[in-house]
């Protein structure tokens, strides 16, 4: 009888020899996946419509739709599903837009008994992170920050925790289980370090120890967590009293907005939600209505374009000018975030700026 | 471990890669000059064009004029610049930015 948790994995290729004999590893893991095979993208996408899967396994090249093509489909019409890319091909560029579609694994296909091995553990180690339904980051393993850090600390280990969230990146050096230091595009120390707790998910990786790294954070390391979960406590209480205490219309919005405006140069807010029907909201723009039109068709327009290039999903779309500076970027959750910017922000500063109201927005 | 030949893949169709280079459009979307490379149809180039001149004219409309554009996807990035109604456009493919922070 099968097991309820038992997990599929759906395996393209175009070539059949290989469909068998990747069927045959996979059988063989432990956790024993019901494995399906597909020879073309079309019956793939086919497949994974008509029943759910938790893994994906795909070759690149491969006639009529290459893999590249099946990834853009297959990522945008079942974004939880897992995909691994499994080929021979070897090419920079393809290895980093299979990643940009949100590949958890770019593997070349496996030439020893050894890396045929390391592939099945990898297979295997993911089925069984689904299996167990774990959130939080993902990195080698699925673990919260704050539990990552402990196991850091409370080993006494020598590391440099490198966390990603989206376009942001942040690095945390530790010591000997203590925390040294910490670095963000923006900040520095024990600043960075709360930016970086602050961010709700993302990747990590744990890169070797830098042991020439300086000392420039003195707070233990339950001291810092401490000041960081109480940072967010009370940041979290102000948007709930902005909430609370707004009257409705157009204070209540610009109190919601507020965070987003102390950033530097910001001279307007916009936010559409998903749902075109449901309100905007704005700060200190005057034309809502046609700037809100021509942003939502803007993001469509150039999204569509992105979609039939193959070149993954749209991140930020910016526009600078001697009247002023413009960025857009959408959140699949909230909608789109358009903000302006004073002209006498240097235009290099726009785009890193307004990843940080996107951040703020969307946390 | 015999099997394993089978992993040495036969010849395969090659993959597509992505435009890049430069090319300029005037007011109309004609391509008045261009680097991109032979192998990028010409329509998927003109396409490009259009939707960047449509959005520097949605743009005069909601009177949120500007004169770059930058658009960032995952892996590829196109830079415009207007020009007297046309436009200057960098095609770029990319890799997924990774932090080099001090």
């Amino acid at each position: 009888m099968a097991m309820a948790t038992q997990q599929k994995i759906l395996l393209l290729d175009d070539d059949e020899k290989m469909l068998d004999l990747y069927q045959e590893l996979l059988k063989q893991l432990p956790s024993k996946p019901e494995v399906h095979v597909s020879n073309s993208g079309a019956r793939a996408i086919a497949l994974l419509e008509s029943e759910p899967f938790t893994l994906l396994i795909t070759d690149l090249r491969m006639p009529k739709m290459d893999g590249l093509q099946v990834l853009a489909i297959v990522r945008r019409k079942f974004p939880h599903l897992r995909i691994i890319v499994l080929t021979g091909v070897l090419d920079e560029e393809y290895r980093s837009r299979a990643y940009a579609q949100g590949v958890e694994m770019f593997w070349q296909k496996p030439a020893s008994s050894e890396e045929i091995k390391l592939f099945q553990d990898c297979i295997e180690s993911l089925l069984d992170r689904e299996t167990r339904n774990e959130g939080g980051f993902r990195g080698m393993q699925s673990k919260s920050l704050v539990d990552l850090i402990q196991l850091e600390c409370l080993s006494r280990s020598s590391s440099v925790l490198h966390v990603t969230q989206g376009a942001l990146h942040g690095k945390i050096w530790v010591q000997n289980g203590e925390i040294i230091d910490s670095a963000t595009a923006n900040f520095t120390a024990e600043e960075a370090f709360k930016e970086i707790l602050s961010w709700k998910s993302g990747n990590f990786e744990i890169l070797p120890a830098d042991l020439n790294r300086a000392r420039a954070i003195n707070n233990s390391y339950q001291g810092l967590l401490l000041d960081s979960a109480q940072a967010l406590d009370e940041w979290r209480g102000q948007q709930v009293g902005a909430e609370k205490s707004g009257a409705g219309g157009a204070s209540a919005s610009s109190s919601l907005l507020s965070p987003l405006t102390r950033f530097e140069g910001v001279e307007f807010v916009l936010t559409l939600p998903i749902d075109e029907r449901g309100p905007s909201d704005s700060w200190a723009l005057e034309n809502v209505p046609q700037v809100g039109a021509w942003a939502r068709t803007a993001h469509r327009r150039l999204a569509e374009l992105g979609e039939k290039l193959h070149v993954g999903a749209l991140a930020q779309v910016t526009g600078t000018g001697l009247q002023g500076h413009w960025a857009l970027a959408r959140d699949e959750k909230k909608g789109l975030l358009c903000v302006g910017f004073r002209r006498t922000l240097p235009a290099d500063k726009v785009d890193q700026t307004m990843k940080h109201v996107f951040t703020k927005w969307v946390s | 471990m015999g099997f394993l030949s089978h992993f040495n893949e036969a010849p395969k169709p090659e993959l597509k890669r992505l435009p890049s280079g430069t090319f300029t459009i005037d007011a109309d979307c004609r391509i008045v000059s261009s680097t991109v490379p032979g192998w990028v149809p010409e329509a998927q180039v003109r396409d490009i064009g259009q939707q960047v001149l449509a959005v520097f004219q949605g743009a005069r409309n909601a009177n949120l004029p500007f004169s770059e554009l930058i658009v960032q996807y995952a892996a590829f990035k196109i830079t415009a610049r207007e020009m007297r109604g046309g436009a200057i456009i960098f095609l770029s493919p990319r890799a997924p930015q990774i932090a080099a922070m001090h």
